[in-house]
């Protein structure tokens, strides 16, 4: 994810802390499994000039799937997330796999690297999401580490997912030279 | 007077891309320049209307009418897919200047979230059509004004001394933030 620098939109909408991350990279993740595993099994079946747009359908079908079983099972979550889940659909990782992986391995090994990119992704979110809670609102799942007198409340906002974002790739590309 | 506080709210207190963060992939796929940052800000306005035109139709005359409200995200996409297409047939024949400057982006814009976004955000806000409409075509200028304040940013970025751990994304994501603190200012006006 810090590499393809490919997702953006839910990375820095829904990272304001670290549950929000991890609720949104497993919703991502499952999408990515299900939605991989099925496109491997029907990929012989759709003829090629119709084959993005019935990716897109596969794909729209489990996230309505994951929108109906969080609205069910974890309401708050749901809310706070808000319009971020339909908008799975166009996260570009999800269709991406589907065409680069999906589209050319058998069911098990497309199901495998959904599962695999969809935890990398989660990693990714619940890693940015810790570090904004933990500098915006001084807490890590809820849990208080300093007094919120002394917390930076810019992190939270909207401007601090930019800011942190942009130094983490900075860091990992960083790591990755040396 | 609601017509002025949607257009204000939505160019400035929340625009689009740096508070609601819909929009980020072309925001800093096609910001590299001015001149081809105004073509996708001019396409997506395009589309980002129609869409939201023909989804609450959509939304209000066939999904809610059959009590299939729960396959609004499929139904969206696949509009927006068509949409895109449709647009872009059509430009080629009618007008084939507009298509040389808008068709590369065309393509592009089926994944862009803002679309969606932004007819998601119409049908849950609960307006009529003018006001969705409204709500549109603010929309979509505030996504050319963060686009296009953002390419001019980074045209003089190039030119400058960046420590080369920051250089491309990094950059552009601490200025996104930084631009965006500056949008933060506005948020007092509704």
């Amino acid at each position: 994810m810090f590499v393809l620098v490919l997702g953006m939109c839910p990375t820095l909408g829904v990272t304001s802390s670290a549950i929000n991350g991890l609720g949104m990279g497993l919703a991502t993740a499952f999408v990515l499994m299900m939605s991989n595993a099925v496109i491997s099994l029907v990929k012989d079946v759709i003829p090629d000039k119709v084959r993005i747009p019935s990716f897109i359908v596969i794909i729209a079908a489990f996230v309505t799937v994951v929108q109906l079983i969080m609205q069910a099972y974890v309401p708050e979550l749901y809310k706070s997330l808000g319009l971020f889940i339909p908008l799975i659909v166009v996260n570009c990782i999800v269709l991406g796999r589907a065409e680069a992986f999906a589209s050319k391995n058998n069911i098990i090994s497309s199901a495998i690297d959904g599962i695999g990119i969809g935890l990398g992704f989660t990693f990714a979110l619940v890693l940015l999401g810790s570090i904004r809670e933990i500098l915006g609102s001084g807490k890590i799942f809820n849990f208080t580490i300093y007094p919120e007198h002394y917390v930076t409340l810019i992190f939270v906002l909207a401007p601090g997912a930019f800011i942190v974002l942009g130094y983490l790739i900075a860091l990992i590309s960083r790591i990755k030279k040396s | 007077m609601s017509y002025i506080i949607i257009i204000i709210s939505a160019v400035l207190v929340n625009n689009i891309v740096l508070m609601q963060f819909l929009g980020i992939c072309p925001f800093l796929g096609v910001s590299k320049r001015i001149s081809t940052a105004v073509g996708m800000a001019g396409a997506v306005a395009f589309v980002m209307v129609l869409a939201t035109i023909v989804t609450y139709l959509i939304q209000n005359f066939v999904l809610n009418k059959l009590g299939l409200a729960y396959l609004q995200t499929i139904a969206f996409i696949l509009v927006i897919a068509a949409l895109v297409q449709l647009v872009e047939i059509i430009l080629k024949k009618a007008s084939p200047a507009l298509y040389q400057a808008l068709g590369i982006f065309l393509p592009l814009i089926t994944t862009n979230c803002a679309i969606l976004g932004v007819a998601i955000l119409t049908i849950q806000k609960e307006f009529n059509l003018l006001e969705g409409v409204v709500f549109a075509v603010s929309n979509a200028i505030g996504f050319g004004l963060a686009l296009s304040i953002f390419a001019g940013i980074r045209e003089h970025l190039d030119l400058q001394n960046i420590p080369k751990g920051l250089k491309g994304t990094p950059i552009a994501l601490i200025t996104a933030g930084i631009l965006a603190m500056a949008f933060m200012g506005f948020s007092g006006l509704v």
